[in-house]
This record gives structure tokens, C-alpha cells and sequence, in this order.
């Protein structure tokens, strides 16, 4: 058969299929430049969130079971092991949340009276509402 | 006009649900729920930058290692059973879960390169948020 007569039909028919070029790019590509490192390092933030998540989910059935439950729970914390993820835990969340109110211009565009709310201004209001509140949860947790 | 006729778009980005209403007449949303994943995605990343530093410090640091005296297991229980605790643990622990699931999502396709795993991956991330979210409910009911 005259490959020709099908290629006018369908116009689909190719005799040297080119080869694709995909380069093999390494799983670790992200430690070859600082920017990818740190593009990785805060998207792994999310994984010590959903790790406090969790925490706090433990701790609330520890204290509905009752105060010894509660003091066995808090004791298992104050574990070297406990108090080094925790520490670790901490560096990343105030990781998650500088690197997050410093995007916050960008993901957030405010418009007062026709101009728009300059970048400095949205992320200070960012870190104010970070200090109040934590001054409030704070002050909640220690009060009694 | 058939199935075939009809465009099928990417909508992303939480002012999508507006822009998905306004879509023309044969087209339609390629992903659906991604408007509704991504805002869970933003306001959980927002929850817990504000709140999840200062809980840490002290439910993970302070309080066990006695920087600070805890409260009584009496007022902390009473604390956490007035309805708007209530509210505020369930909003705490749930949508930080989802803003996990959706990093962790796109961190797995992207930095161990497991595009042709994007089904399993999605749904074992959006499902353990849902487990978690109903484990968090149920906790918190029986307080």
C-alpha cells in the first residue's frame, strides 16, 4: 500500500517518529542552587504542621482522659527525643510563618480609595495580627 | 450541545468560584475542586502561621520542660470545653491539615518526581485530612 494515499487521508502518518529528549533530571535537583534548597526546605514546613496537628489532637484526648493522662503525656514530651523534634518543630513553623506573611503582598492585593495598599504595609499588618494573637493565646494559657 | 463540544479550562485560585460562574456556555472547569483546595490550602497556611509558633512553644517546650507553671488540669479542661474553644481547636487542628495536604501534594510530584503517582498521592494527602478532621471532631465532642 502507497503510504502517500493514507498520509492525504488522515495526514497523520509518520514513518521516522522523532525521539523525545528528556534529559534525566536527579530527585535531588533541588540541592544543586541555594534558592531551590530553600524552596524545598519551606515547602517541607508543611510536614511539622500537620505534625503539631496531630500533637494537639494526642494532647486533647490526654486531658479528656484525665489529669494522669494529661501528666504522663506532658512527661512523654519532656523526653530528649520529644524536645529535640519540638525544637525542630518550632524552627520550622516560624519558618512557614515568616516566609508565608512575606508572600502575603504578593497573594493579597489591597486597594484603599483607588491606590493600592503598598507591600511593607500588608505584611506589617501581618506580623501585628502574629504578635497580638500570640500575646492573646499566650496570656489564655497561662492566666489560670 | 454534545459532551464533545464542550471546553474544558483550568481554574485555580480562590477568586476562580466567581470566575468559574461567569464561564461561558461550553466551558466547563477542568478540576472543579481546586478553587475549594487551594482556599483551604491559603487559610490553613494563615491559621497556622498566626497561631501554630506560640502553641508550640508552649505545648511542646514550655509547659514540659516547667519554664512555666502549667495551669491546673481542671482550668485547662474548663478552658477547652467552652463552646468557642471548641470551635477554635476544631478550626486549629482541621484546616492546618489541609493546608498540609496540599504542600505535601505538589512536594512529593515535584521533588521526588512522582507525576504518574498525582491519583494515589492526592487522595492519600486529602484523605488522612479527612481523617484527621474527623479524629480532631470527635476528640473535641468528647471533651
Amino acid at each position: 500500500m502507497n503510504p502517500d494515499a493514507h498520509a492525504t487521508r488522515e495526514a497523520a502518518y509518520t514513518p521516522y517518529h522523532p525521539a523525545w529528549y528528556r534529559p534525566h533530571m536527579s530527585v535531588f535537583w533541588w540541592l544543586h542552587k541555594g534558592p531551590y534548597a530553600w524552596f524545598v526546605l519551606r515547602e517541607m514546613t508543611s510536614v511539622f504542621v500537620a505534625y503539631f496537628a496531630v500533637l494537639l489532637i494526642l494532647q486533647l484526648r490526654a486531658l479528656a482522659e484525665g489529669p494522669e493522662a494529661h501528666a504522663r503525656f506532658l512527661s512523654r514530651l519532656a523526653s530528649p527525643g520529644f524536645v529535640v523534634l519540638d525544637t525542630i518543630a518550632l524552627f520550622f513553623v516560624v519558618f512557614h510563618a515568616v516566609t508565608w506573611f512575606n508572600l502575603a503582598p504578593t497573594a493579597m492585593v489591597v486597594r484603599l480609595r483607588g491606590a493600592r495598599v503598598p507591600d511593607w504595609a500588608i505584611a506589617a499588618a501581618n506580623y501585628a495580627a502574629w504578635l497580638v494573637l500570640s500575646l492573646a493565646v499566650a496570656w489564655l494559657l497561662t492566666r489560670g | 450541545m454534545g459532551e464533545a463540544d464542550v471546553r474544558a479550562v483550568d481554574v485555580d485560585r480562590p477568586r476562580s468560584p466567581h470566575v468559574a460562574a461567569r464561564l461561558p456556555p461550553g466551558v466547563r472547569a477542568r478540576r472543579p475542586w481546586a478553587p475549594l483546595l487551594w482556599a483551604l490550602f491559603s487559610a490553613g497556611g494563615t491559621i497556622a502561621a498566626l497561631l501554630y509558633p506560640v502553641h508550640l512553644l508552649f505545648t511542646g517546650l514550655a509547659f514540659p520542660q516547667g519554664w512555666l507553671a502549667l495551669p491546673g488540669h481542671d482550668a485547662l479542661l474548663g478552658l477547652a470545653r467552652h463552646p468557642l474553644s471548641r470551635v477554635y481547636l476544631f478550626v486549629l487542628i482541621a484546616v492546618p491539615l489541609f493546608h498540609w495536604a496540599h504542600r505535601f501534594r505538589y512536594t512529593l510530584y515535584d521533588g521526588l518526581q512522582l507525576k504518574h503517582l498525582a491519583r494515589p498521592i492526592a487522595a492519600l494527602c486529602y484523605g488522612a485530612a479527612v481523617v484527621g478532621t474527623v479524629l480532631a471532631a470527635y476528640t473535641i465532642w468528647r471533651l
